[in-house]
């Protein structure tokens, strides 16, 4: 047979690679979609939705489809997959899904109904007549791309516009719905001035460790007079404890705070030297 | 010997597995990449069919279940960051200001 692709090619080193393939990525892609039904956490699940898809394009390949096996690669695990993930970064990466049922006896009738589907659709496809594939052609082989562009532009030509009326549609529907109203208006330049002026402070404030034994973040700078500004460390610190004194009487001279500081560097540096 | 009802075997298991994540998982983005999953199955059962019987029909019904998945995605994952925006949480538990 002329144009017949060399997958389709019915040889038996060829057929033992197909049934290869076939299984290592059938347990592959259903480990994954369990994986991704298990995982509490929605990063593992997309990863996991992403295995499932690329084993999906190569099933593709296998089944005489080359064209649906890259726009499965490039639309579903380029696009959407990274739409998905860029969502979970807008949410919150650490967001994991509580593991109290909402619903008591959620999870036990949902795991009926599963096998209950599992069981429906195994009896309806075990007694379909589900024969062996057609006389392999050059349809499913080289000439793939352009007899699906044939049927596409010709029967389904209709479909084919529609669908592109349902994406501006979609994209329009995101811009509106992702787009976020401003509910008070822009500060002007001259209300930013008048609004730092009413604040008391006008000037930017100290920063941390100003005059201070030493500039770390949290140690407050000290004011002209020797006492501390609270203003120059930020709030989420704390504060810390107040700078010793710069003369300890007989004591060490290294507050303890800075000691440990100079106990962390230096196990840092050991574990770095390891 | 590799037969379709191999692919529609797996098909459906994918399929089974999609659904019970869309009934059991609380975030909203899991139970969206759940229909995914589902979609996705239903393309297989779509493609095995179409190179079973020898005819192209089914791969461009798959075409299709693409770009109106793609579609939908983009839209739904718009009110999902909307909805976020609003009430701080993803989960579709708090989503219930319609309810009666």
């Amino acid at each position: 047979m002329t144009g017949t692709h060399p997958l389709i090619l019915a040889s038996s080193a060829a057929q033992t690679t197909r049934e290869l393939v076939y299984w290592v990525l059938a347990i592959a892609s259903i480990a994954a979609a369990l994986g991704m039904v298990l995982a509490r956490r929605a990063v593992h699940c997309a990863l996991m939705l992403a295995i499932v898809m690329l084993s999906l394009a190569v099933f593709y390949g296998m089944e005489g489809a080359p064209f649906l096996a890259f726009v499965q690669i490039i639309v579903y695990t380029g696009a959407v997959l990274m739409l998905f993930l860029f969502v979970l970064m807008i949410v919150g990466i650490t967001a994991a899904d509580s593991i109290i049922e909402t619903i008591r006896g959620q999870r036990l009738w949902a795991a009926l109904a599963g096998i209950a589907m599992l069981v429906l659709l195994s009896l309806v496809v075990g007694h379909a007549a589900i024969g062996p594939p057609a006389a392999p052609t050059a349809k499913f082989g080289d000439g793939n791309v352009t007899s699906l562009a044939n049927l596409i532009f010709t029967r389904y030509l209709y479909p084919f516009e529609i669908t592109s009326a349902l994406l501006i549609t979609a994209a329009l529907g995101a811009m509106v719905l992702a787009h976020r109203e401003r509910t008070a208006p822009k500060p002007t330049q001259r209300e930013l001035a008048a609004r730092r002026i009413a604040s008391g402070h006008p000037t930017p404030l100290p920063g941390p460790g100003t005059y201070a034994q030493h500039n770390a973040a949290d140690m407050p700078a000290l004011l002209p007079d020797g006492s501390q500004s609270e203003l120059s460390v930020s709030p989420v610190l704390g504060g810390s404890e107040p700078d010793s004194p710069p003369a300890l009487p007989g004591g060490s001279p290294m507050p303890e705070r800075s000691g440990s500081v100079a106990g962390s560097l230096s196990a840092g540096s050991q574990e770095a030297g390891e | 010997m590799l037969s379709p009802a191999h692919f529609i075997a797996l098909s459906v298991i994918l399929f089974v597995i999609g659904s019970v994540g869309v009934l059991v998982r609380r975030n909203a983005i899991v139970v969206f990449m759940c229909v995914e999953l589902m979609l996705n199955a239903a393309n297989l059962a779509f493609v095995t069919f179409a190179r079973m019987h020898g005819a192209l029909d089914g791969q461009v019904i798959a075409f299709f279940v693409m770009v109106v998945a793609a579609a939908e995605v983009v839209v739904g994952l718009a009110i999902l960051t909307s909805i976020f925006r609003a009430r701080r949480s993803a989960s579709v538990d708090d989503a219930n200001l319609m309810k009666y």
